[in-house]
C-alpha cells in the first residue's frame, strides 16, 4: 500500500515537472527533454533560442565544464531561476563542451549537479560562422551571457562577480 | 568662475569619454604593434626585434591551463615547425595571472615547454601589460604581424577546435600565404571560442 502511494507521488511529481517544462518551452518552439542528458543541437537548430516575439525575457548563458569562471557563476543562474519563479522568464545554459567530452565530462557533471535551468549543447564545427550571429562584438571568450526580450537585447562577454550584478541586469528586462 | 566652469566641463567631458572607450580596445587590423620584452622559459628576455630573420610573426596568447589552448597545442607546434623555416615564427605568450590560475605559473610554463618540446618561445606577460595592448581576450588568441609589425590578422587558428583532422580552413596559414603574396588576409578577423584571460585582481 505504501509503495503505491510512493509511486503515485513520483508520477505526480514527474507529471508536474514535464507540464512545467513544456509550457515555458512553448515560447521557443523546440522540445527539449527534462532529464539530465542534454540534447545536442547545431546552430541552425538552436537559433530559435536567440529571438522571441513573446512577452518573456530570456537569459542565455554560454558555458562549458572546462571553463572555471563559467562553473563558478552557474549557481547565480540557478538562484536567478528560483528568484524568477512565476515571472515570464527563461534561463538557458548552452554548453560548449568538446563533442568528445559530452559523455565523459558534461553528463557526469549534470548528474552530479542537478541544474534547474535548461541545459543544451551547441555542437557546431566552425565557431567563426556562428559566434557573430549571437553578437558581432563577441570575440568568443566564455562565459558570455545574452539577455533579451522582444524589444531589446544585451550581450555580456564577462563573468558575473556577484549574484546581485546578474539580478540587477535581468531586472531591467522585466517590467 | 568661468575658469571653474570650463574645468568642470572638461571633467565631465573626460568622464564621458572614458566611459565610451570600449574596454577590450587593443590593436585593429592595420595598426602597428609595439615591440615588447618578456621572459622566456629559458630565463632570457625576448623581443620581436631579436628575430633578425623574421618576415613576420605569429603571436599566440596561450597558456597551460585552458583546455582550448591544450586542444591547439600540438597544432601550434606543427605550425611553428612548418612556418618558422619560412620566416614566420610562433611567439607564444601566457597572459594569465598565476595567482588565479596556478597551472599558469612560470615554473609550470617551464615544465610544459620542456615536456612538450616547445620549439618556440613561450613568454610570460608577468605585468599583464602586453595582452591589453594587443586587445587579447582569450587563450588561444592569435595576432599575425608582418615584418614591420603591422597587424594583418586577428582571431582563431583554424575552423575546427574539436578535431584537427576535420579542419577545412587554416586561418593562420592562409594569412601567412596572403602576406607572402603581398595581399591582405581574407578573412582578416575571425571569432573563436576560448578561455577568458585571468586578470590580476585589483
Amino acid at each position: 500500500m505504501k509503495g503505491i502511494f510512493i509511486a503515485i507521488f513520483f508520477i505526480l511529481m514527474f507529471y508536474t515537472k514535464s507540464v512545467g517544462e513544456v509550457s515555458y518551452l512553448a515560447d521557443v518552439g523546440v522540445y527539449v527533454s527534462a532529464d539530465s542528458i542534454p540534447q545536442i543541437f547545431n546552430f541552425e537548430q538552436i537559433k530559435p533560442y536567440f529571438s522571441t516575439t513573446s512577452d518573456s525575457v530570456f537569459i542565455v548563458n554560454f558555458w562549458a565544464t572546462w571553463c572555471a569562471p563559467c562553473v563558478a557563476e552557474l549557481p547565480y543562474f540557478e538562484r536567478l531561476n528560483t528568484d524568477l519563479q512565476g515571472k515570464k522568464a527563461k534561463i538557458v545554459l548552452i554548453s560548449l563542451d568538446f563533442k568528445s567530452q559530452i559523455d565523459s565530462k558534461l553528463i557526469p557533471f549534470l548528474q552530479k549537479n542537478i541544474l534547474k535551468s535548461e541545459v543544451l549543447v551547441l555542437s557546431e564545427k566552425n565557431p567563426n560562422a556562428w559566434i557573430p550571429q549571437i553578437n558581432e562584438e563577441w570575440s568568443g571568450t566564455i562565459p558570455a551571457t545574452l539577455i533579451f526580450n522582444k524589444n531589446k537585447r544585451q550581450f555580456y562577454e564577462q563573468n558575473f562577480e556577484k549574484y546581485e550584478d546578474l539580478k540587477r541586469i535581468t531586472a531591467n528586462f522585466i517590467d | 568662475m568661468k575658469k571653474l566652469l570650463n574645468l568642470s566641463l572638461l571633467v565631465i567631458l573626460a568622464t564621458t569619454f572614458s566611459f565610451t572607450v570600449p574596454s577590450t580596445g587593443g590593436y585593429q587590423i592595420g595598426d602597428k604593434a609595439e615591440d615588447f620584452s618578456l621572459k622566456n622559459t629559458d630565463g632570457k628576455m625576448v623581443s620581436l626585434k631579436n628575430y633578425s630573420q623574421a618576415k613576420g610573426y605569429i603571436v599566440v596568447f596561450t597558456c597551460n591551463s585552458c583546455p582550448y589552448a591544450q586542444a591547439y597545442e600540438q597544432r601550434i607546434i606543427e605550425l611553428h615547425k612548418k612556418l618558422e623555416p619560412q620566416g614566420y615564427p610562433i611567439v607564444a605568450i601566457n597572459p594569465n595571472d598565476p595567482a588565479i590560475a596556478s597551472a599558469d605559473s612560470y615554473d609550470k610554463m617551464q615544465e610544459r615547454a620542456k615536456n612538450q618540446n616547445y620549439p618556440f618561445a613561450y613568454l610570460m606577460d608577468e605585468k599583464q601589460e602586453v595582452f591589453p595592448k594587443f586587445g587579447a581576450t582569450r587563450t588561444p588568441h592569435v595576432f599575425v604581424l608582418d615584418k614591420d609589425l603591422i597587424v594583418k590578422y586577428i582571431g582563431g587558428i583554424d575552423d575546427n577546435p574539436d578535431d584537427s583532422q576535420g579542419v577545412t580552413i587554416n586561418y593562420v596559414e592562409n594569412a601567412i600565404e596572403s602576406i607572402k603574396a603581398g595581399k591582405s588576409p581574407d578573412p582578416s578577423l575571425t571569432k573563436a571560442i576560448g578561455c577568458s584571460i585571468k586578470k590580476k585582481k585589483k
